[in-house]
């Protein structure tokens, strides 16, 4: 199934209404499951609680129990079942209440969930969205703050996408479920209380694809999930610098847009990366890599990072000194020699 | 060790005999003794000594073949025939096999092929069977991680309204995994139409059950799920049949998981880079053939006048006719296209992997190139 057929299908339009990216998600996972009676939705607490975030709110009231359901507290388990689901027609949404809680899933989705297809040939296929709300920034205690996305990026047959917005939230929820392939899709806990006026259903850029969502001409600033807010307080900030700041939101992690990135380094000639998840090993690490290595004669100075510190996430209080921010993104641009 | 220091003959609670319903000795067990268990009809059980003869010749096959250095690797599954032809013959046509890479003669007796059994062992790809044909999962490595794919997809069965069951093969060493425990308490609070057989061969390639669990069986763990377990002779094929069949039909009915200890023991090594006799005595291994589950059923179905000389010479015959098939498989030579490692990884083509896979195939015109120059040269 296409995503566009699933949009096609869908209800029709509704009037425009001012939706958090919550809800964008709790009704992109409605709309498909009005859509395809196949797609089948559990976790930890998302049955009558909604989830701990609400974004599975009133499911279970809608869908009732044998499409929505608490399952035991065991991440291993709920992926596990979900790839039997999955070779047997379903197709399982499933959610890991904190980032760090999908680690005891680690195996079932890097041993199983990534190498079916291509240890089958193609035979078994597993439609899986493992939903997993990720980062900081929402004052929570340990274990409920980390970046795990380059876990995911590093595991070949994943696709590992985050929405930074509400619009994006549903059309990219939308599109994972309908996808053959099984899916990472992280959604930014601190963002999932802003707003944005949607008429649903809403489609916007393919899975696949990044986002120029403000052109500049003098630096490339690349972003996802929560930190597309910051980049484009920095490129606001930077007008005052006289610097004029392109921002990208990469939208999808894994397969990662080099045509949309590569033009956009071409063109300011400068690029940085902004993440919350610490610097060594990150995703940063291999964007900078890559476009060093396709675009090197276009740069005029070194792909910087600016990410959080190669140290735990910190507890509530000392956050604000982890999280990048536009003040330290300037900092690190103006590093640059600019002649 | 237990806390209950005062009464240390508590500390070990032996465990019961296992339920059999042929002995050692091949006689029919008395049916107050048989837990409620029918003995399998003689013709159901002249049809388990076939699958049971045929699937040891393609075992000793395979293992030969390995020892020659044709195939990369094949864990045995020699003298453990009655747990594996009991569970397959335990299926229906709609159900769902989910075996491990020692079950390889569970899929023989399924009706897989041998070439593309051995397709996985002999390195041509990861797994080379029709699953959708066969009802089959590939065969899972990592420990357990199958049983929760069983669970998932006899759940989705149910929610679909299908009769199908799913049954998942486990050695004793795979529950201590976390996974076999969420397996099996998944399938409890689901009420999962799910079958959890257990080998229990004795040895986590050379660590012995006593050092992956302090309670008495493993069936007995089914009590803390809340699900029935039976403690099961498993080189009694009549027991095993019977009571892995009595939970498939439960199973089948809306009565939920069963989990199934079968007590048998691995004859050979682990695999064929494995050494027993550091950890094992040729005595217990002799002690241990003198319990084979064929020759067990062979000594009743003679007894009964159901095993004639004629009716075991086409037995052999089949056996033989196997190996056969088994050996030519491994002479034909499949046809491996290095650029299909790039074509199954994902559904959506990307531009990544397109373009590594043409630089691979750079890489082959230019081998073949130079292969060519040296043919030519060689041939002035």
């Amino acid at each position: 199934m296409s995503p566009q057929q699933t949009l096609e299908t869908g209800t029709a339009v509704r009037a425009p209404e001012s939706l958090t990216m919550a809800a964008a998600l709790n009704a992109a996972i409605r709309d498909a499951m009005v859509d395809d009676p196949t797609v089948v939705l559990f976790g930890e607490d998302v049955g009558p609680l909604g989830g701990v975030f609400r974004v599975t709110d009133g499911l279970y009231a809608e869908f009732g129990e044998t499409r929505v359901s608490d399952s035991p507290l065991a991440e291993a388990g709920i992926v596990g079942t979900a790839i039997g689901m999955a070779m047997y027609g379903l197709r399982p949404v499933v959610e890991m209440q904190f980032d760090a809680f999908s680690y005891p899933a680690f195996q079932q989705i890097v041993s199983h969930v990534a190498k079916m297809r291509n240890r089958t040939r193609g035979k078994i296929p597993l439609p899986i969205v493992i939903r997993i709300p990720y980062a900081g920034d929402i004052g929570g205690v340990e274990h409920h703050s980390d970046s795990s996305e380059a876990y995911w990026t590093a595991t070949p047959g994943l696709t590992v996408v985050s929405p930074s917005n509400p619009a994006d939230a549903y059309s990219m929820l939308r599109e994972a479920i309908a996808s053959d392939d099984p899916v990472i899709f992280m959604e930014p806990k601190s963002r999932y209380w802003s707003k944005a006026s949607l008429a649903l259903p809403v489609q916007t850029e393919p899975l696949n694809r990044a986002v120029v969502l403000r052109e500049g001409t003098d630096v490339t600033l690349i972003a996802y999930g929560p930190t597309v807010k910051t980049a484009l307080a920095t490129a606001e900030q930077a007008v005052a610098e006289g610097l004029s700041v392109e921002v990208i939101d990469l939208r999808s992690l894994s397969p990662f847009d080099d045509e949309t990135v590569g033009a956009s380094v071409r063109k300011t000639g400068r690029a940085a990366i902004v993440h919350e998840a610490a610097q060594f090993g990150g995703y940063g690490a291999e964007v900078a890599a890559r476009l060093t290595e396709r675009n090197f004669f276009y740069l005029a100075a070194p792909i910087l990072r600016i990410t959080g510190f190669d140290i735990p996430y910190p507890s509530p209080k000392l956050e604000e000194y982890f999280l990048p921010t536009p003040d330290r993104i300037l900092a690190a641009l103006s590093t640059w020699e600019w002649s | 060790m237990s806390l209950n220091v005062e009464n240390p003959s508590l500390t070990a609670v032996l465990a019961p005999p296992p339920l059999r319903l042929i002995d050692d000795q091949g006689r029919a067990v008395p049916q107050h003794e048989s837990g409620g268990f029918r003995l399998p009809t003689v013709e159901t059980l002249l049809d388990l000594y076939r699958q049971m003869v045929v699937a040891r010749r393609f075992d000793v096959q395979v293992t030969a073949l390995t020892r020659q250095g044709r195939l990369a690797t094949y864990p045995s599954a020699l003298g453990q025939e009655a747990c594996e032809i009991a569970a397959v013959a335990s299926l229906a046509p709609q159900d769902w096999l989910f075996p491990t890479y020692r079950d390889s003669i569970a899929l023989l007796t399924r009706g897989v092929e041998p070439k593309d059994i051995l397709a996985s062992f002999r390195g041509d790809w990861h797994s080379g069977y029709d699953y959708q044909q066969h009802r089959i999962a590939p065969q899972a490595t990592p420990l357990a991680t199958q049983a929760l794919h069983a669970v998932g997809l006899a759940t989705a069965a149910k929610l679909k309204r299908d009769d199908t069951v799913a049954l998942t093969l486990l050695g004793d060493g795979a529950t201590s995994e976390g996974d076999a425990h969420e397996a099996f308490n998944f399938a409890a609070v689901w009420q999962a139409p799910v079958v959890f057989v257990v080998q229990n061969n004795q040895f986590a390639i050379s660590v012995p059950l006593d050092k992956q669990m302090a309670c008495r069986t493993i069936a007995d763990k089914a009590i803390g799920y809340g699900m029935p377990g039976y403690y099961v002779d498993g080189n009694d094929v009549a027991a095993m049949y019977a009571v892995i069949s009595a939970a498939m039909d439960l199973a089948r009915s809306g009565g939920g998981p069963t989990l199934i200890e079968g007590l048998t023991y691995r004859i050979e090594a682990h695999t064929n880079s494995d050494d027993p006799t550091r950890y094992r005595t040729t005595a217990d291994v002799d002690l241990w053939r003198g319990r084979d589950p064929i020759e067990r059923l062979e000594k009743y179905l003679v007894s009964q006048g159901a095993l004639t000389e004629e009716v075991r010479a086409s037995i052999l015959a089949d056996a033989e006719t196997l190996a056969t098939t088994t050996r030519e498989c491994m002479t034909e030579q499949a046809v491996i296209d290095p650029l299909e490692l790039f074509e199954h990884v994902y559904s959506t083509p990307r531009s990544a992997l397109a373009e590594q896979r043409a630089f691979l195939a750079t890489e082959l015109d230019g081998d073949a190139a130079a292969s060519a120059i040296a043919n030519e040269e060689s041939a002035r």
